[in-house]
């Protein structure tokens, strides 16, 4: 039986880790953690083999139904779960409704169930379809099917409540099926808080989610782009405030490491690694420091105009389409398809880091690569972007332990004032 | 590129004329337009020995004048000539060669006199190593195999012979009993990433509709890491679709590639080559459907490929391990 075990609670910050937990209770996931970011089953660019040279990889990975759910009857033949379908039986596995690192297209929910777009499009899933996927694939934990339709900004208050009823309607449904399943035995199940922008919804979502034996919560619709920083705050530390302490908390497509922290102070446990994978997409590395030890990073490029840190993605086409264009540049990376900058600049990525593309190679390489239109280019990117990304989260609980959270805090997001 | 292993770079000369669509070809060298920024470049025997010179490869080809294998008339003649030329001016140019070493390249197209005046000529020069080129561009095989033999025949013993741009499994095998050495092909790396495998009885293109279900891994008997651990069904759903398939099938296709000559190289050793040509020939054409150019090319050397079941003790899966 899952046990979660909170170290502490700092101004908000919760810091701990989540023992036995998984289908043989025997892992250990310790928190503010993030999860391994994949595509249909693999980390982006990473074979098996490649992945396991990165020395920080987190414990827990994130499985995307949208690039799985069309695998759905295959791995239901195959008979040995998702995690041997796809190579990673010896991980812990955590399956999300949606793509954190895709905007969903709006408008394509429904009273009985959600849409979610696979490589072949859209494929409409209802209750029984869900669960159907879910006894096939035998994760050891899932996002339960929610409806979290409510980002885009003209979504009407009306829209907003249907999010939360139909959300609940799903969880029990769900439940139902969960409890009697055989397949899903060792599986948990999490309820899923929605509600948009509206106080009053989001509050009715989490209380009667509590109310439901889920094993802990997803908070949905928070995305960067869905709402203004401070009511994002604003409404997580309240709805934060009102689940259950021992049951961890999820949030998704909020990954950016500003927004990380807040996050963290809000109470959040988990988050989703699509960042790095969008860094990586646009060909860039990310540089922000996180340690008093590492020296700013001279590269982070975007001359702070307000306008460029913003995420402009409300022209971002829906449905797919992952490429970050370089207007979404933030100030947490360096963009090394620069020519003046990197095409004769022989120094490793980042200076000092110890992942195997800043150990083996230099940014002249990679912007050679970048170039050149050769797929390496994104391998090293990507196992630098994920080793950076993953070494924050561990100096974030380190921080926490140490008592220095608002210092790291303070070095994290020096560039963004 | 933190490369710690062998290199060897090719002169640009073949990429020029087979991927870009003006370049001209004079006495002096190839005229092209650059593919980044459209100006106007002259690649120059001492240009491309400059080039590779600096990129330190320990093994460097010369600048030849390749026309295509299929080209007929005096054009073959006049690039042979000019390929001797510019081996010359290569010789003459090339810097290091206490740390590099040059190759020549025999043309002559499929021309047996051609050739035979090209390996003689080169040959003159003492270069550490040879490289036949001009073929492997979709001449048809019964002039290609002749081509490769007639080289080998005229080329010194005691200096590898290199033959560019093969390629296939069942052309590898076939050049080496000609006396080949040393090949580069695209091939293995270029399918691998449209997800297609290879295998001892040919390909596997994992893209198709009969791999959605097939839970064996590419080939049971590959040690190679994508064999340990992932099902043909698994890279049948991520091909053409998630980059690590390309990785996944590319590690897999140079595993092939490699047990192959590994294979290849310990039956020599053993005193059992044509046994292994026949067991080879024999899980790729099960029935015995050998490829005419394929036998011809064989029985020139001395193998012949049995037709009849004299070898029924032997299970096909020898053919792809070392035992």
């Amino acid at each position: 039986m899952m046990k979660v075990l909170l170290s502490n609670v700092v101004n908000g910050c919760r810091v701990g880790s989540i023992t036995e937990v998984g289908r043989h209770g025997n892992r250990v996931l310790e928190f503010p953690g993030c999860l391994l970011y994949t595509r249909c089953g693999s980390a982006p660019h990473l074979t098996h083999d490649v992945l396991q040279k990165l020395d920080t990889l987190p414990v827990g990975v994130q499985l995307t139904l949208p690039t799985l759910a069309e695998q759905h009857n295959v791995v239901k033949d195959f008979q040995h779960g998702i995690g041997k379908f796809t190579g990673m039986e010896d991980s812990f596995l955590y399956c999300s409704v949606q793509d954190p690192a895709v905007r969903e297209a709006t408008g394509y929910n429904f009273n009985k169930g959600v849409s979610v777009w696979g490589s072949g499009g859209r494929i409409k899933l209802e209750v029984a379809d869900f669960m159907s996927i879910q006894k096939a694939f035998c994760p050891d934990w899932y996002q339960c099917l929610c409806d979290g339709d409510t980002v885009s900004s003209d979504t009407s208050n009306k829209r907003v409540r249907k999010s939360v009823d139909r959300t609940l309607n799903f969880l029990d449904k769900c439940l139902e099926i969960h409890q009697d399943s055989q397949e899903l035995k060792a599986s948990e199940i999490l309820g899923v808080i929605e509600g948009g922008d509206l106080w009053e919804e989001r509050l009715r979502s989490a209380r009667e989610t509590c109310k439901r034996p889920v094993a802990g919560f997803v908070l949905d619709g928070f995305q960067s782009f869905a709402m203004e920083r401070e009511t994002r705050k604003n409404l997580l530390t309240a709805v934060l405030e009102v689940l259950p302490e021992d049951k961890p908390r999820i949030i998704h497509a909020v990954s950016r490491p500003d927004e990380v922290l807040e996050a963290v102070e809000c109470g959040i446990d988990f988050f989703d690694s699509s960042f790095p994978y969008q860094v990586t997409e646009r060909g860039c590395a990310l540089v922000f420091p996180f340690s008093k030890k590492s020296d700013v990073c001279e590269e982070t490029m975007i001359q702070s105009s307000d306008d460029a840190s913003k995420e402009t993605t409300e022209n971002q086409p829906c449905q797919g389409s992952n490429e970050g264009t370089q207007s979404q540049k933030t100030e947490f990376e360096m963009d090394l398809n620069n020519r003046q900058k990197y095409a004769q600049d022989f120094r490793p990525v980042l200076p000092g880091c110890s992942c195997y593309c800043c150990q083996n190679h230099s940014r002249a390489y990679i912007h050679h690569l970048l170039q050149t239109g050769e797929l390496l280019a994104r391998v090293l990117l990507m196992m630098h972007n994920f080793h950076h990304y993953f070494g924050f989260f561990t100096a974030i609980r380190e921080s926490l332990h140490q008592g220095t959270f608002q210092e790291l805090k303070a070095i994290v997001t020096q560039r963004t004032k | 590129m933190n490369w710690k292993r062998a290199l060897l770079t090719d002169s640009g000369g073949f990429q020029m004329v087979s991927l870009l669509k003006l370049a001209e070809i004079t006495e002096e060298g190839v005229k092209f337009q650059s593919p980044h920024d459209g100006r106007e470049m002259l690649l120059t025997p001492e240009h491309s020995m400059a080039i590779q010179n600096s990129i330190g490869a320990d093994i460097m080809m010369q600048l030849d004048d390749v026309v295509h294998s299929t080209t007929k008339g005096p054009r073959v003649e006049e690039a042979m000539y000019r390929s001797i030329r510019w081996l010359d001016r290569c010789m003459k140019a090339h810097k290091r060669t206490d740390c590099q070493n040059l190759f020549g390249i025999v043309q002559g197209g499929l021309d047996p006199e051609l050739r035979k005046i090209c390996v003689q000529e080169m040959t003159k020069r003492d270069l550490p190593g040879f490289a036949i080129g001009g073929l492997s561009g979709g001449e048809e095989k019964t002039h290609f195999w002749r081509m490769v033999h007639l080289s080998t025949d005229y080329l010194p013993k005691n200096k590898p012979r290199y033959l560019m741009g093969v390629g296939y499994a069942v052309d590898l095998v076939v050049c080496s009993a000609l006396g080949c050495d040393m090949y580069d092909c695209v091939f293995p790396t270029r399918t691998a990433r449209f997800g297609s495998a290879l295998v001892p009885t040919g390909q596997l293109p994992l893209k198709n509709k009969q791999y959605a279900r097939d839970f064996r891994p590419i080939d049971e008997n590959c040690r190679c890491s994508t064999c340990a651990r992932y099902t043909r069904a698994y890279l049948h759903s991520i091909a053409t679709q998630e980059t690590v398939a390309c990785h996944l099938v590319t590690v897999h296709n140079i595993a092939y590639q490699m047990n192959l000559m590994r294979c290849l190289r310990q039956s020599i050793l053993e005193g059992r080559f044509p046994q292994f040509v026949q067991e080879f020939m024999d899980t790729m054409y099960p029935s015995k459907n050998y490829p005419e150019w394929v036998v011809e090319a064989l029985a020139a050397v001395n193998i012949n490929l049995q037709k009849s079941q004299s070898h029924q003790d032997t299970p096909l899966e020898n053919a792809n391990t070392c035992s």
